[in-house]
């Protein structure tokens, strides 16, 4: 197992390059002068020449590739031309909200989509099997959008029980030290605050999951129908084992392995294909981030935040194909 | 069967008992969210409560000098002042900073006396030093630090300098006609000198300036936090204790929020949307009085474009009282000119191009066009004040030319690239729309069809040499008469050369909780929040 990790680990190492490389010459391929697109039309020649070099533009691109890559490796993402701060530092509360918003998203696929895909393959083509399986194509198909406005119309206008938008009551503010607001309002002990940020997570997260939601669950349904066909399981099952025993410790560890491989693509998704849902529910995440740096021609911060998102995504790969190796032992690289 | 059946009703009791705890304890938040409603701030402080203002952008500088972007004035008028002001919901010149002005005869030097004992937010003191440092500061950028100051005084402003310790004198180079009313606008708010040399580059994250509000905390496309100023120089003002600006990009999410009592003013409000909040009695209208101008763009150099009588044709087949009715809920007006009636020199005289499609297909026989032909309409991809759904509204028109046998075909880019691409004369007719910066036609005329703002703000690329001399004779005269008569000549000939479709002057909507009083929203569309109180 160690040894695969670490070979795993090293065959990161290319993959990142080209990443690297990739979002390097992202901003390169732009049709013309990148320094006098960002200063627009009514940019003097000095300041076009002044950005051209402080954009290491009028060196040659192997200069320029390994003098950004040296900045990566000392975690300098460059600088905003925008805010002109450092993005490495003004990136953080963007991926800390993003993060946050997506961990909970996932959590909730992963635990409805799992068990309601488990429930309709053990009762195959009975009621419950066809309702889950209908929503499920409903929440496949649905416009975020218009769920996220439908979300906010019932549950915040008519029922008054949930906030409509943002992270927090900003009346009472969370102060934040890690950005990650049910990390700080626990550090700090402001229980009450918790209870806020957790209301203020439930409508953009529930948002957020339905589509992965719905792709877990139709995938574990029919990784499950396969499973439970095998003759282990019916062995097991005319034993007279419980079906909580028969699920939980036989088939779903066979039948999981197609759904990590979903849910680690569906949790990247998830980072970057946030927007809708950030725009909807205001959340100040990267998707957001990276869309105000698009129409302000923010390039080095849309390289950046491109980088940062492409590298979790990557990550999460890596640790959904760790976990293959974990829980199936016959998966083996060697 | 019955085991698994048991199974079953364990599962879907489990998952009924989470839903129900979720109600429960969901409702206990709902009840107790009136509570929280209410303010925590404003039981200790005992005054004036808080102000949640909903909009659609954050800022992304709050140094008013270094940006043009309207979501960064909307905070700085309120932590930053200027030598004079705009009446409060026109944009007449009243006293400021500055308590009164005298112009010289040639109107090449202008004397202010500065109020006393007006203090900046970090302690020191505002007097002559602090204006001719900031005035410094802004002739010493160029046009990408500092854009406004260069394009309103740039090289006319010969030099500032401090008489004593409360009066300024301006000389300038060239008479600047709406020099007063430039002073008005809110990026030449006064900052203090101490703030700027201490935060350097970081300045625009941590403004200082002399206005009722002070700068409390920002969170970046979340929230602007600004609060009382203690010290602040009018007695009693402001009446709120603090105000935070939040970001919700989404017009119907921002309406749900203030709905929800989340937050208690919002701008960017649909106009279809104003029934149902006339219809709730938790809320409240308002207009913003018109400073601004929605156009379909002819580019004057494009193919069929290029002559006079097809720009004309196009004039007469767009019905603009349909576009009012359907996409304004009627809070707009025909627009005639390029600019609304309430700017000094507006010609009242000029007569709009009726609606009259058979008018149309006349002119365009007489260029030859009997058998129309084919175009671009370029639709804007974001909602503005003035433009609240490009593409509907791009279809109406697309509709309308239809009829005169032009076949429009509508083309959108992404806003950056829609700008630039116009900017370029790439389109043939494009929608766009201006919101005025300080209520002079010279703002409107000047930057928006004169030959010298090809390539800024003048997208058609029109160019008249009679309407430059007038222009340009306006700008520089100190007779305020004169001035309008120029204007209006200059409309004439505008109408006639017909560069742009001039569609509306719209009345932008915000919408705020019932307890709101003393909002006035400002034309100029940055609102100074100091007399607004919560009831």
């Amino acid at each position: 197992m160690l040894a695969y990790t670490i070979r795993r680990i090293l065959s990161l190492i290319p993959v990142l390059l080209g990443l690297s490389l990739i979002v390097f010459f992202m901003i390169r391929a732009i049709p013309g002068d990148p320094a006098q697109i960002i200063l627009g039309q009514l940019a003097t020649k000095e300041a076009v020449a002044e950005l051209t070099k402080q954009l290491g533009l009028d060196q040659p691109w192997f200069v320029q590739y390994f003098t950004y890559l040296g900045g990566l490796f000392t975690g300098d993402l460059g600088e905003s031309i925008k805010t002109k701060s450092a993005i490495s530092e003004e990136i953080w509360p963007y991926l800390a909200a993003t993060l946050e918003l997506s961990f909970c998203a996932i959590a909730i696929a992963i635990f409805v989509g799992v068990n309601a895909g488990i429930i309709s393959a053990w009762y195959q083509n009975s009621w419950f099997d066809y309702i889950a399986m209908v929503l499920a194509l409903i929440g496949v198909s649905m416009p975020i959008f218009w769920l996220g406005l439908m979300e906010q119309w019932v549950f915040a206008i008519n029922l008054d029980w949930l906030p409509t938008s943002g992270r927090e009551e900003v009346r009472n503010p969370i102060s934040s030290i890690t950005n990650i607001y049910m990390i700080d309002t626990l550090i700090q002990g402001r229980f009450d605050q918790l209870w806020d940020v957790i209301k203020h997570l439930i409508l953009p997260s529930v948002a957020l999951a339905t589509i992965p939601m719905a792709i877990i669950a139709r995938i574990t349904r029919s990784s499950m129908l396969e499973v439970m066909r095998s003759d282990y399981i019916r062995t097991a099952r005319a034993k007279g084992l419980r079906m909580f025993w028969v699920v939980y410790k036989h088939s779903l560890k066979n039948a999981i392995i197609p759904v990590l491989t979903v849910i680690g693509l569906q949790t990247g998704l998830l980072l970057g294909g946030a927007i809708l849902t950030e725009t909807v529910f205001s959340w100040p995440g990267m998707g957001r981030y990276i869309v105000d740096a698009i129409s302000a021609r923010d390039y080095p911060v849309i390289q950046s935040g491109i980088l940062v998102i492409a590298f979790i995504f990557v990550m999460i790969n890596l640790i959904v194909d760790l976990l293959y190796a974990a829980i199936d032992p016959r998966i083996k690289y060697n | 069967m019955k085991k698994r059946n048991g199974w079953l009703l364990l599962i879907v009791g489990f998952i009924l008992s989470l839903v129900l705890v979720g109600c429960n304890s969901s409702s206990t938040g709902g009840e107790s969210e009136p509570e929280g409603k209410k303010d925590p701030g404003t039981e200790e402080k005992g005054s004036g409560g808080t102000l949640v203002f909903g909009r659609g952008g954050d800022s992304t500088s709050l140094d008013p000098a270094a940006t043009t972007e309207g979501e960064a004035f909307k905070v700085t008028k309120n932590l930053f002042e200027t030598l004079v002001n705009f009446g409060e919901q026109d944009t007449e010149i009243e006293a400021g900073l500055a308590t009164e002005w005298e112009p010289s005869e040639d109107g090449l030097t202008h004397t202010l006396k500065l109020r006393e004992g007006v203090k900046f937010h970090d302690g020191t003191d505002f007097n002559a030093e602090a204006v001719v440092f900031n005035l410094e500061r802004w002739k010493a950028g160029n046009k990408e630090q500092f854009y406004y100051y260069n394009s309103q005084f740039g090289d006319k402003i010969d030099s500032v300098k401090a008489v004593d310790d409360y009066t300024v004198e301006f000389k300038l180079n060239t008479p600047i006609a709406p020099f007063y009313k430039n002073l008005a606008m809110s990026p030449f708010g006064i900052a203090s000198p101490a703030a700027i040399e201490k935060f350097g580059d970081k300045f625009m994250e941590n403004p200082v300036g002399t206005g009722p509000f002070v700068f409390k905390e920002w969170k970046r496309n979340d929230r602007i936090t600004i609060e009382k100023y203690a010290d602040y120089w009018q007695e009693g003002l402001p009446k709120l204790d603090s105000v935070i600006f939040r970001s919700i990009p989404e017009n119907s999410a921002r309406l749900n929020a203030l709905a929800s009592g989340e937050v208690d003013l919002i701008d960017g409000v649909n106009f279809s949307d104003v029934p149902q909040i006339e219809g709730n009695a938790d809320l409240q209208v308002f207009e913003r009085p018109t400073l601004n101008v929605a156009y379909l763009g002819l580019t004057n150099t494009r193919g069929p474009i290029e002559e006079k009588l097809v720009r004309q044709a196009l004039n007469y087949a767009v019905d603009k009282k349909s576009l009012i009715d359907a996409f304004y809920a009627g809070a707009a007006d025909p627009a005639i000119n390029p600019m609304p009636p309430v700017v000094a020199g507006y010609n009242e005289e000029i007569e709009d191009y009726p609606y009259d499609p058979e008018k149309a297909k006349e002119l365009l026989k007489e260029a030859g066009y009997e058998d129309g032909f084919e175009m671009e309409l370029w639709a804007m991809p974001v909602p503005r004040p003035y433009m609240p759904d490009g593409q509907k509204v791009a279809e109406a028109i697309q509709s309308n030319f239809e009829a005169i046998g032009v076949k429009a075909k509508i083309v959108t880019y992404e806003w950056g690239t829609y700008l630039e691409k116009a900017n370029n004369g790439e389109a043939d007719s494009f929608l766009l729309g201006w919101t005025g910066d300080n209520g002079d036609a010279d703002n409107f005329l000047y930057v928006l069809l004169d030959e010298d703002s090809i390539g800024s703000n003048n997208y058609t690329y029109y160019k008249n040499s009679k309407v430059h001399e007038l222009l340009t004779k306006a700008q520089a005269s100190p007779n305020q008469e004169e001035r309008e008569k120029l204007y209006k000549e200059a409309q004439v000939i505008i109408k006639d050369d017909a560069p742009w479709i001039p569609l509306v002057h719209s009345r932008p909507i915000l919408a705020g909780s019932a307890g709101i009083e003393n909002f006035k929203p400002h034309p100029t569309g940055s609102d100074l929040l100091s007399n607004i109180e919560l009831k």
